[in-house]
């Protein structure tokens, strides 16, 4: 299996994939980015007013008439500042969730047209989490780029403009020392790092071991295996505390120790200000304003710095968004015509393995005519299922050729072939929704009365009535005892009275009552029509009109019922293990 | 959500420590501003150099001590809140194992797996971050208040005014954006599970040719999570600008305010800047506070979703005395007139169930879909007590028996085969804890399992991942069976636990279990008449009630419900004579 998959390039080459998401939005960006750049401006002027305010007063006399000048500057000043900033917030909002949303929107559509060997190689959970979670984190990240990336530039470099222009010396002193807070965080931070990595892989231990025993609650109680599982939780439990102990002291670190750098520099530009005003470079209002510059100035490094691992961990998870986005479809669809199925079933010589190492099904020769009941039998692994995939055409045969009427199926479009076919699969797949939902899943347009005719058909009306809403009770994932499913299931194809018929251990669930009884409708449904059976119940597979028995890709006999119990083969054998015990002359 | 505080038994020294020394560094940042003002009041031309040194060495010192008030308190507040997470989830994890069938049934396994591994979490960083700064958020503020009001008090009346309007502000938008934080993480999980959905049915998705309908499904979804999360947005886009608004207000009515006091020479002008710089504090620590908000909110929903866990009490208790030995002679298993109806159920799975069963004889249990086999197996282990009627084990009633002896009583390979991490040794000694090699051999040898071991790399030793995925579902049922062999019970039940196999292991383990030397009591719960024909004793169960108990000759005369069963399976075979009106091909 391919778990050690290759991601596509690095940060670098996930931005330039993203580039076309944020660009078709161009105008709402090149917005945001002047809004920031005004507010950012607007704000560190501020301060400077503010100084300049506090410089008309002197213990000599107010300047009243200046200081209020200076003050409805301000009010005006802060006024559309902030307009700008709740402006650039909703630009803001807009592109990232707007290009999440488009980002899901492609993946969904790119999930219909991926081979099924691609989905079924990587778990639903994987895939899941790639289309929610990364979208998530990339939009959390590309939110937080916007806003703070470039806000933060600019901060930086319109602080040390204001900055320089007020004082040069103690300009210095702050643009010398900030370095040294940067470091240390930096130094703790990748500290701190190693430790929550610790700490996540002892966390996911935890978890799996929580899942096992949660999930399998009821065999714990049943084998008395409460404390055993209670003392292997505390073992892990104890591992776990003292890595979160670690990390998270650690990494609370960062906090103090850069607000101490930041007292050592407010000292600095104190004591080196207060020197300078009785020379008259400084005033007063300036030193206010050195300090709050001192104090803001550290912020956007900080910001910047997480915001770089943020975008880091976005750009991360954007990678493996867009290599599923970048998985190559499925084989281009045939554009053959299809006439109405007469159910002439063909294979040629195929070859097909899942793994090139592991061939399955090599040379596999078939002829099905129209109207017969093929079944097929044999042990698990041996190729039953990969017969119906091909079929289906899920996956595609390494070589040789399937024909349908003497069209091979790769000629014909998917959806033709497929919904030639009738499917009910061992797993008993409903969608979230309303019963009447899942009935008519193949055929939404279908009447009230067909449906019913259906449910009735598979013999699930009687236990659709009885539930709360009937028809229009929404399923849950208990709701229905898998019997119950499997006959929904059912009368999801019943509906569709599709012209040939596959069922993959389609009555494992149900009781063997209810089986005889849907077997009857199915064979009223398939009167004349072509379908294939894959069975583990010999009793089901009887009245074919051909059985095929599987052994490691190959069949390794075919006939009817009566001919191979005579030829006294695998089938045989098979068979009457089911009876075994009345042949060992028990009494009856 | 007071029965949380337990926990923090063995941390109450350092949950009162952390946010102390938080404080006093709190108390350090308050006092910069009022050293920065005297190092500029200071006259410097009449020989004030030296005091303006001392004070930068105060400023200095101040940075210092702060420091290491502050990694004394993370220290404490790591601790404590590590301390208390970790308590709280091993108590919660004992406690979900006191939790009967009844109690998993009604909370859900991913409930309680969501509360243990994720709730938990997020409590731990609540609690560290309050320990942190809930105390020094609002010391912050309201010693910056106090410390204005000592400075001049018309001045501090400014302060008065502008914190209640801020906080105000900040708790009205997050009162109305909280709730829409909710609706956002229901739209995130609507499309989370229609994604899944789609995973997971990709194969009838595509059958059925409903591609396209799966995605109109999604884009609905979709399209209504980021409406959702436009609205949030807008909401949240307020917050920043409008308190910047508020706080520059503030400090413009402040700096106004001064100036007048300056000018009637109440006020130096150094103190004006110790002014302007307690509301530039004030207005950093109250963000931080808004933010604090956010997380504690999560953090208390998780908290009280644990706490009404461990509140859940067990409905079922046992005793702890062992009940006496059982009387010899008594059967094995009885029912007397036994009914049950799950809760919230609207009729009885089981009514008026009576039987008995000798000790060492092996009962099949036959029936339908839903006709109640489950829950009669579920009843002999005792997972549910009768609604009405005696379960008797051995002479005793079953919910007289301990919890040990329960177990060591019954046990049972469950319908679904559940392995679990770790070597097959392992798995076989949930069992039996002591379980010798060789017990364990013979187990696998009767469970027909014994081939499949041998063929593994390492044999007992052979490492099984989670939920014994890397072993094919026949391989995983037949050591399940094992696993409940190696047990040696009294009692053994398989319930229909040989679906996976085919039919000629399925008989081989079937001649092995009625051949075993040591005739324990076997229950046989089964859709085929095969499996269970050649038990002592058959009941028939039918929606519920018990339609026919005998032996499969019995039955086949007597019961029509059992005769349906016979025909639907075996309908041709020719020993089976006079049985001619079943389903003919």
């Amino acid at each position: 299996m391919n778990t050690q998959e290759q991601y596509s390039g690095g940060t670098g080459s996930s931005l330039k994939k993203l580039l076309p998401f944020v660009g078709r939005r161009w105008p709402v960006l090149a917005l945001s980015v002047v809004l920031a750049a005004v507010s950012v401006v607007l704000q560190l002027y501020v301060p400077i007013l503010f100084g300049d305010a506090i410089d008309q007063i002197t213990e000599e006399g107010v300047h009243f008439a200046l200081l209020w000048d200076y003050l409805r500057k301000i009010l005006l000043l802060v006024g559309i500042s902030s307009v700008c900033v709740w402006l650039m917030n909703l630009c803001n909002n807009h592109l990232t969730f707007h290009v999440v949303e488009e980002i899901r929107s492609k993946a969904i559509a790119h999930l219909q047209k991926l081979p099924l060997s691609y989905l079924d190689r990587h778990s639903p959970g994987d895939l899941v989490s790639r289309m929610i979670t990364d979208t998530d984190v990339l939009s959390d990240g590309l939110l937080l780029g916007l806003t703070q990336l470039f806000a933060g530039v600019m901060t930086v470099v319109v602080t040390l403009y204001f900055m320089f222009t007020k004082n040069l010396w103690i300009s210095l002193l702050v643009v010398l020392l900030t370095p040294v807070s940067f470091v240390v965080a930096r130094l703790i931070a990748s500290r701190s790092f190693q430790l929550f990595r610790k700490q996540s892989q002892v966390r996911g231990e935890q978890t799996a071991l929580i899942d096992e025993m949660i999930g399998g609650q009821k065999v714990v109680r049943a084998f008395g295996y409460e404390q055993r599982a209670s003392q292997r939780f505390a073992q892990v439990n104890e591992a776990l505390m003292d890595a979160s102990q670690r990390a998270i002291f650690c990494s609370s670190l960062t906090n103090p120790v850069t607000r101490f750098v930041n007292g050592v520099i407010y000292a600095g530009v104190a004591l080196v200000g207060v020197m300078l005003i009785p020379g008259g470079s400084l005033t007063v209002g300036g030193l206010s304003v050195m300090l709050a510059y001192a104090n803001q100035y550290m912020k956007p490094f900080n910001d910047i710095s997480s915001v770089v691992t943020e975008l880091q961990n976005a750009m991360a998870c954007a990678s493996r968004v867009f290599a599923l986005l970048e998985e190559p479809e499925e084989r281009r669809d045939g554009t053959a015509e299809m006439a109405p199925v007469q159910g002439v079933v063909e294979m040629e010589n195929v070859c097909f393995s899942y793994q090139p190492s592991r061939p399955l099904i090599e040379g596999f020769h078939l002829r099905v005519e129209p109207g017969m009941r093929v079944a097929i039998v044999g042990p698990t692994g041996c190729g039953k299922t990969t017969l119906i995939n091909l079929i289906m055409r899920f996956y595609e045969v390494n070589s040789g050729v399937i024909r349908v009427d003497g069209a091979p199926i790769a000629s014909l479009p998917r959806h033709s072939l497929r919904r030639s076919f009738g499917m009910v699969l061992q797993d008993t797949w409903l969608k979230s929704g309303t019963v009447r939902d899942n009935i008519r899943f193949g055929r939404p347009e279908a009447s009230e009365e067909e449906v019913i005719e259906a449910a009735k058909a598979a013999h699930c009306w009687d236990f659709i009535q009885r539930l709360p809403q009937g028809l229009d009770t929404v399923l849950t994932e208990d709701s229905l005892s898998q019997g119950q499913k499997q006959l929904l299931c059912i009368a999801r194809v019943m509906l569709c009275r599709p012209p040939m018929l596959i069922l993959d251990e389609a009555t494992s669930s149900i009781d063997t009552r209810t089986e005889v009884l849907v077997q009857q409708a199915f064979d009223a449904l398939m009167e004349g029509r072509t379908s294939f059976v894959v069975a583990h119940r010999l009793s089901t597979v009887r009245d074919a009109s051909l059985i095929l028995v599987m052994k490691d890709g190959a069949i390794v006999e075919q006939g009817r019922h009566q001919e191979l119990l005579e030829a006294g083969g695998a089938y045989s054998k098979l068979y009457h293990s089911q009876f075994q015990p009345s042949q060992e002359g028990e009494a009856v | 959500m007071r029965i949380l505080g337990r926990y923090f038994r063995g941390y109450r020294r350092e949950s009162v420590l952390a946010p102390l020394f938080k404080m006093l560094e709190a108390l350090l940042d308050l006092l910069v501003p009022i050293f920065v003002a005297w190092m500029i009041d200071t006259d410097i031309r009449a020989g004030g150099m030296d005091r303006v040194v001392w004070y930068f060495a105060a400023l200095l010192g101040l940075a210092l001590l702060g420091l290491g008030f502050s990694v004394v308190a993370q220290f404490f507040a790591a601790k404590a809140s590590v301390g208390f997470t970790g308590a709280l989830r091993q108590a919660l994890f004992d406690h979900i194992q006191t939790f009967s069938h009844g109690e998993l049934d009604r909370l859900g396994g991913d409930m309680l797996i969501t509360c243990l591994a994720d709730d938990t979490n997020q409590v731990q960083t609540g609690l560290n971050m309050s320990l942190r700064l809930l105390l020094r958020s609002p010391f912050i503020v309201f010693g910056g208040m106090a410390a204005a009001f000592a400075i001049n008090v018309r001045c501090g009346l400014v302060f008065l005014v502008a914190i209640p309007v801020l906080f105000t502000v900040i708790f009205l938008i997050m009162k109305w954006s909280i709730p829409l934080f909710g609706r956002v993480q229901a739209g995130l999980d609507k499309v989370t599970a229609l994604t899944r959905e789609n995973l997971t049915g990709v194969r009838v998705i595509r059958a059925f040719c409903r591609e396209a309908g799966a995605v109109e499904e999604f884009e609905v979804s979709n399209k209504g999570l980021t409406r959702l999360n436009l609205q949030v947005g807008r909401l949240s886009a307020l917050m920043n600008p409008l308190t910047y608004v508020l706080i520059n207000i503030a400090a413009v009515v402040l700096i106004q305010q001064s100036a007048m006091e300056v000018e009637l020479g109440a006020l130096p002008q150094g103190q004006v800047v110790a002014l302007y710089n307690y509301i530039l504090q004030i207005t950093v620590e109250l963000i931080k506070l808004a933010s604090l908000i956010i997380t504690l909110n999560k953090s208390v929903a998780c908290a009280k979703r644990t706490a009404q866990i461990l509140q859940v009490q067990p409905a079922m208790t046992y005793p702890a005395q062992d009940a006496p030995e059982p009387q010899p002679g008594a059967p094995a298993i009885a029912f007397e007139d036994v009914s049950f109806t799950y809760p919230g159920a609207g009729g009885p799975s089981l009514s008026h169930i009576t039987f008995s069963v000798g000790e060492g004889q092996t009962v099949g249990v036959i029936g339908g879909t839903g006709s109640g086999k489950s829950t009669l197996v579920n009843l002999i282990q005792r997972a549910y007590d009768p609604t009405q009627g005696v379960v008797l084990l051995r002479g005793q009633r079953a919910d007289t028996l301990s919890r040990q002896q329960l177990c060591q009583m019954v046990g049972v390979v469950p319908q679904r085969a559940m392995l679990f991490q770790g070597t097959i040794r392992e798995n076989l000694a949930w069992g039996k804890e002591d379980a010798t090699e060789e017990e364990m051999w013979r187990a696998l040898t009767l469970a027909q399992a014994r081939q499949v071991v041998e063929e593994k790399p390492g044999g007992l030793d052979f490492h099984l991942e989670p939920g014994g995925r890397n072993l094919s579902g026949g391989q995983r049922q037949r050591l399940t069976i094992a696993r409940a062999v190696v047990k040696r019970p009294d009692i053994l039940i398989l319930d229909d636990s040989s679906s996976a196999l085919d039919y000629a292991t399925d008989a081989a383990l079937r001649r092995a279990l009625y051949d075993r030397a040591e005739r324990t009591t076997t229950v046989l719960v089964s859709q085929r008449i095969a499996s269970v024909r050649q038990a002592d004793l058959i009941l028939v169960l039918d929606n519920g009630a018990l339609v026919g108990a005998g032996t499969h000759e019995q039955l086949l005369e007597q019961c029509p419900v059992y005769r349906g069963i016979y025909d639907s399976q075996v309908p041709e075979e020719p020993q089976a004579a006079g049985i001619t009106g079943g389903v003919q091909a």
